[in-house]
């Protein structure tokens, strides 16, 4: 049942590509202003992208074409992913009953590829935060799928399960009321997968380099010019998309599109403020702890799926 | 809407149950039993579809002063009488025990459908029932795997409390049963002392033999 529902279908994803780099810029302004600083101009990602464009990249004789395939195909994966996140008054361009899984091993696949080129360049120390990456995805995954999976239950039944577009169609104040616990458990439960996801700091701090506790910053250190400014593009995106995800499946609708468009952006650009000041105002976490923050996620989830399917 | 009050309480506790399963400072744990202690001694107030009887009254004022205030200032004293901060090294790591302890809540909301009540015993919240076995299900499993006295203390706290969401459950209409409740209360209360006392005892004799003679006062 795939479906591409005319021009403004692809409205969703032409956001997300235009505007992901944005929220970095937020996030980094959102740091800068609550520690007192002016901060980078908001568009400094989008400069920082056009320098790396226009170097030239440095290979390691000992790497093979899976370091080069690398970035690629993580943004080509997360590029697709794009595609199957919903927006305001408009579905994604493609959606079909289980597409959030889909989403999910798209994103898996990303980073497959980031992990496999980390590894490829021989490096120990990127094998160490290939690792971890691939740890901490695994504790993240359980609680991404079952709170969606709550959702779907709490917003349409049994009908069209897994899909994000019909899930965001249903999310409604009447269902916050119905089952407001639910969503707040699940909104909770995917910002900390956010949180993990995107190497933000109680799980990551993207501000460090060289430092012994990385994890995402660690992998992608032989990568230089146009390769790493893929990473770094590929890296915003998906934070816009869980972003993007985390508001279509809590954020009720509104009557009136324009509404609705606004309402969404302004809560995926509110997300990445809540994501810069969770980042001011606490330290990381130790790595031994990172486990417990994400179990903890999944057991949110949990909770919301069991309470879910006792009503 | 008392019944949707009721059940914000409710899940609130299974909330503070899980994040004690996933504590290892003795101190924050103490807090949080002493805040699921306050919860269920605010949850007898909302059960009730048609007022306030005295008798409800009373139990929700008792269990909120001894589970939300004697119990965890009594044991905040004991913890700095106990020279034992954290749970250094417990048979189930935190992480191992949140999950577990998610385990259990499905489990027990599983069994919560399975009980077959008589037909004339109304049921106060249809989550009443699972979240007291989850109760039980995780003090016994905090006293199982803790090695310091005091959060084995505080197993024994969580699993009372799970027999106190139980008696409420039912106690609806049987006022009866409500005073039993009561009394099983103060009777784990002491049972609790006497165990912390014990525990204690036997932990620390060989360690610091002065500060046990603090427990006295």
């Amino acid at each position: 049942m795939f479906e591409l529902a005319g021009l403004s279908g692809i409205l969703p994803a032409v956001f997300a590509l235009l505007f992901a780099p944005l929220l970095l810029g937020l996030i980094n302004r959102t740091k800068a202003v609550v520690g007192g600083r002016c901060g980078p101009p908001m568009l400094q990602p989008y400069h920082d992208l056009r320098k790396l464009l226009g170097k030239g990249a440095v290979y390691s004789r000992t790497t093979s074409w899976v370091f080069r395939a690398g970035p690629i195909v993580t943004l080509a994966a997360t590029v697709a992913a794009a595609l199957l996140v919903p927006l305001g008054p408009w579905g994604a361009p493609f959606h079909f009953a289980g597409d959030l899984v889909l989403f999910a091993y798209l994103l898996g696949l990303a980073r497959f590829f980031t992990v496999a080129a980390a590894l490829d360049a021989g490096s120990s120390f990127e094998g160490m935060g290939g690792s971890r990456e691939v740890f901490f995805a695994t504790l993240a995954e359980p609680p991404l799928l079952l709170g969606l999976v709550a959702v779907a239950k709490a917003s349409v039944g049994n009908a069209n399960w897994f899909d994000l577009t019909g899930m965001h169609q249903h999310v409604s104040g009447a269902l916050w009321q119905d089952a407001g616990l639910v969503l707040l458990f699940v909104a909770v439960a995917l910002f900390l997968v956010l949180l993990a996801e995107c190497s933000r700091i109680p799980v990551d701090d993207p501000n460090t380099h060289l430092e012994l506790t990385m994890i995402h910053e660690v992998m992608v250190l032989d990568h230089s010019g146009p390769d790493f400014a893929f990473i770094l593009y590929g890296a915003a995106l998906k934070l816009w998309l869980l972003s993007a995800l985390i508001v279509s499946v809590v954020v009720p609708r509104m009557s009136q599109p324009w509404l609705d468009l606004a309402v969404s952006l302004g809560s995926v650009l509110a997300l990445a403020v809540v994501v810069g000041v969770v980042e001011s105002s606490m330290a990381r976490l130790r790595l031994v702890r990172v486990p417990q923050l994400l179990v903890g996620a999944g057991v949110l989830a949990v909770l919301a799926l069991v309470l879910e399917a006792h009503t | 809407m008392p019944s949707s009050i009721s059940e914000f309480i409710l899940v609130v506790v299974m909330l503070t149950n899980l994040a004690l399963l996933g504590m290892s400072r003795i101190r924050t744990s103490i807090r949080t039993v002493a805040i699921q202690g306050m919860m269920l001694g605010l949850l007898p107030l909302f059960i009730s579809g048609h007022g306030l009887t005295l008798p409800l009254l009373v139990i929700a004022v008792g269990s909120f002063a001894l589970k939300g205030i004697v119990f965890p200032w009594w044991l905040m004293r004991t913890l700095q009488a106990a020279n034992a901060q954290r749970e250094v090294s417990p048979v189930v790591g935190p992480s191992a025990s949140t999950a577990l302890g998610a385990l259990l809540i499905v489990f027990s909301f599983w069994l919560g459908s399975r009980f077959e009540l008589p037909p004339t015993v109304p049921l106060v919240s249809r989550l009443a029932l699972p979240v007291a076995v989850a109760l039980l299900l995780s003090g016994l499993f905090v006293i199982v795997t803790r090695r310091q006295a005091l959060m084995q203390v505080l197993g024994y706290l969580v699993l009372e409390n799970g027999v106190f969401v139980f008696g409420l459950a039912l106690a609806h209409q049987e006022p009866l049963l409500v005073e039993m409740g009561i009394l099983l209360d103060v009777f784990v209360a002491v049972f609790v002392m006497g165990i912390a006392v014990f525990h204690i005892a036997r932990e620390f004799d060989h360690i610091d033999v002065e500060k046990l003679s603090e427990l006295r006062d």
